[in-house]
């Protein structure tokens, strides 16, 4: 049966539950959120609903959700800040910062049950972080000692992927491995607004919606691709449409508002976990800082874009309404804070001495057995570094 | 007119005066308008030639160098730029199947006067993806020229030749060697693609490098002097078309040589170049061609790419097994 083109289609606007001021979205302003009522249904009267919603109402996450996302968010924004330092401490290569989009890295973290996989990009360490992979292992491809640092399958979280898309089509893979064995895991993959124009996120999405896998494709729109803004990357009337030619819902979030992030990225877990297929979802947010500490973003853009998206900060937005509310405290906020502060320096921590490496490390994993050319070459480094030893110049 | 330029604003300069001098030439890529590119080769090429001679594209490299190929049919000379070694891949198909065969599978009808400008190599502490030798899967397509330079001169002399070339280049820049700066005369005329030169006289051996393991070459050959040994340094520049000529006059000048490349050995440029040296030049050889490349490894992080290059020791060491003792 051929989906109905217009359900496919994503609203007008993005879904937005908590807007930029930290007031609810009318009405959910008068609704009081708890655990048990269903009272947080926002109403297809609301204003970010004006247009139909594909998967039915958008509610307005549980509280105790909604704490969890501000102190994950709080913890988020530490890391982002302490990695972006430990780059000009020289102790890191290179850092591609989410400062700014925490909400999508800790949403796209939170709605994932245990079983289920992330595939993140190089931006997407904060979202790594969020799923509980230890923070120094997180960076470890950012500090240059290796490639890739956690137990992938442990953790259920994919290394991060530096060309772009290329990990769209394993995370499509993935999911149809648990569907073909009947399990019930969802794989949410990110990409960026970029990153839509490879080819390889037009043929994940293609063989997702064909294999009817269960993948959620989160693109946080963050609206540049380092110089480049979205609208030199696309004519479409959004990237979330760019679902519909491939029988896949589309959907917009506001991507700085983790309420409406959880609400949307929830449903669409759900969906896809009881087989609705694969959903797209686009999140609107901004990079705040550079592309990487090594981009001078002065080239092409000016501060009062910047300034205008400091403004719907989604740690602000979120404590605003939090504590308006009374649900957290300055004693609560205060916890978040020392938390942060003690992961970030732990990190400081352990990414303050240089690794011991052994060459062997080099030749050990290219194949499940070393060639006997690699051992002839991991031999010469071994004499290389004992007459190095010994004082002998070469 | 000497000028004293790095190799990227050599290669600024090449792109520029190409697209003043002909109107054909068109510049377009990822992050290349207002940027100026990561690393600053297209940086002003928008501003002083307008938007339609330089542009962003979408991000997308198959895209890039299958839109160079069409706008290449028809009339233009587009140079393109693949923002990192590793992120021409998606590209590949585009340019092994279309590029690299339209001459000849037109007999001549479709040539496709085009340039893809790739940083490429290792040495710069890059993460994974950036730091790529990829010079043997183009070296090894035919149709394809490839190319590399070594200093500032020879960055703007060979993409001005690259960018006059009837055939497509794959054009090569050692990403390691982008801030060194040297004297460039811009006037001399521009040489077409395809000789190798020496970069430095010496009678004992020959180190024969490209790219950025000429520098590491030219330090090896500087080390080996003060210890009474005379070693000459041959840049190939050109990986395809591959200047047999003055590759051999070299090594019969001296009777033994070593290749000193970046990119893993097995399989590689290295390799062939050691090949033609060993069937070209057999009876004037006093030992068996050496070789000093990469370890046959995925490119290392950035704490461990000092054990993957080759360096000084590395190529003395191989000179010093070129049989000296029963030596000529
Ligand atoms: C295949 C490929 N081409 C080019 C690059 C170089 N590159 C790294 S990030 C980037 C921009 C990506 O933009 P976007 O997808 O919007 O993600 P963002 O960095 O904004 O999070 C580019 C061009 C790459 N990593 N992979």
């Amino acid at each position: 049966m051929r989906p109905d083109p217009e359900g496919l289609l994503p609203a007008t606007e993005p879904v937005t539950l908590i807007d930029s001021d930290g007031a609810p979205v009318t009405p959910a302003r008068a609704a009081v959120p708890s655990e048990t009522s269903p009272a947080d249904v926002v109403g297809p009267e609301t204003q970010a609903l004006d247009a139909p919603a594909p998967h039915g109402c958008r509610q307005l996450p549980p509280t105790h959700d909604l704490v969890a996302a501000l102190g994950a968010m709080i913890a988020a924004r530490r890391f982002n800040d302490q990695a972006y330092a430990l780059v000009r401490q020289g102790r890191l290569a290179v850092y591609p910062s989410s400062h700014g989009q925490e909400a999508c890295q800790v949403a796209a973290a939170h709605v994932l049950s245990d079983g289920d996989w992330l595939f993140p990009t190089y931006r997407d360490t904060a979202a790594v972080v969020a799923r509980g992979v230890d923070p120094g292992q997180a960076l470890t491809l950012l500090s240059g000692e290796w490639h890739h640092g956690w137990d992938v399958a442990a953790h259920r979280v994919a290394p991060l992927t530096t060309p772009l898309a290329t990990q769209l089509p394993h995370a499509v893979g993935v999911a149809h491995a648990a569907r073909l064995r009947g399990e019930d895991t969802v794989v949410l993959a990110l990409c960026g607004d970029g990153g839509t124009s490879e080819g390889d996120f037009h043929e994940a999405l293609n063989f997702a919606a064909v294999l009817h896998a269960p993948v959620v494709f989160l693109v946080q729109n963050n609206t540049f691709a380092i110089s480049v803004p979205l609208s030199r990357q696309t004519a479409a009337p959004s990237l979330a449409h760019k679902g519909a030619g491939y029988g896949i819902p589309g959907e917009r979030v506001d991507g700085n508002d983790v309420a409406a992030l959880l609400s949307v990225l929830g449903a669409a877990v759900g969906a896809a976990r009881t087989g609705d297929g694969p959903q797209l979802v686009e999140a609107h947010t901004y990079r705040m800082q550079a592309h990487t500490n090594a981009d001078d973003a002065t080239r092409y853009r000016d501060d009062d874009e910047v300034a205008a998206w400091s403004r719907r900060d989604p740690i602000d937005r979120l404590r605003t309404f939090l504590t308006g509310r009374g649900d957290v405290d300055e004693a609560r906020l205060s916890t978040f804070a020392d938390d942060a502060e003690r992961m970030a320096a732990r990190l400081r921590e352990e990414l303050a001495t240089d690794l011991r490496h052994d060459p062997s490390e080099l030749f050990e994993y290219v194949y499940a057995t070393p060639t006997p050319q690699l051992r002839e070459q991991l031999a010469m480094l071994r004499d290389e570094a004992e007459r190095d030893l010994g004082g002998v110049s070469r | 007119m000497n000028e004293k330029l790095t190799m990227a604003q050599a290669l600024n300069r090449a792109l520029r005066d190409a697209m003043a001098a002909d109107e054909s030439v068109y510049v377009f890529g990822e992050d290349v308008g207002r940027l100026g590119g990561v690393f600053r080769i297209t940086d002003g090429l928008a501003a002083e030639f307008g938007e339609d001679r330089c542009f962003d594209t979408p991000l997308a490299e198959a895209g890039i160098v299958g839109v160079a190929v069409g706008m290449a049919m028809n009339g233009m000379r587009p140079v393109v730029e693949m923002q990192f070694d590793a992120f021409a891949y998606p590209a590949f198909e585009q340019i092994t199947s279309h590029v690299a065969k339209m001459r000849n599978r037109t007999r001549g009808q479709v040539p496709l006067p085009m340039v893809i400008r790739v940083p490429y190599a290792g040495g710069i502490g890059g993460v994974e993806h950036h730091s790529d030798s990829s010079e043997a899967y183009f070296a090894h397509t035919p149709g394809l020229h490839v190319v590399t330079p070594s200093d500032p001169a020879d960055a703007y002399g060979l993409l001005r030749a690259a960018i006059a070339s009837d055939d497509p280049v794959v054009f090569l820049e050692p990403k390691k060697l982008y801030f060194g700066a040297d004297e460039v005369d811009l006037d001399l005329p521009v040489a077409p693609v395809g000789r190798a030169v020496v970069r430095r006289p010496g009678t004992d051996a020959t180190l024969i490098a490209y790219g950025p393991s000429v520098p590491v070459a030219l330090d090896a050959a500087a080390a080996a002097a003060a210890e009474g040994r005379s070693l000459q340094v041959l840049d190939v520049r050109s990986l395809q078309p591959f200047d047999d000529e003055t590759v051999c006059r070299a090594v019969r000048s001296t009777g033994r040589a070593v290749v000193v490349a970046e990119a893993p050995g097995f399989a590689s440029v290295a390799s062939e170049i050691a090949a033609r040296v060993t069937e070209r030049c057999w009876d004037a050889l006093a030992a068996p061609v050496g070789r000093v490349t990469g370890l046959d490894i995925p490119y290392p992080p950035p704490k461990l790419e000092h054990l993957h290059l080759p360096d000084v020791d590395r190529v003395l060491d191989a000179v010093d097994d070129l049989r000296w003792e029963e030596g000529t």
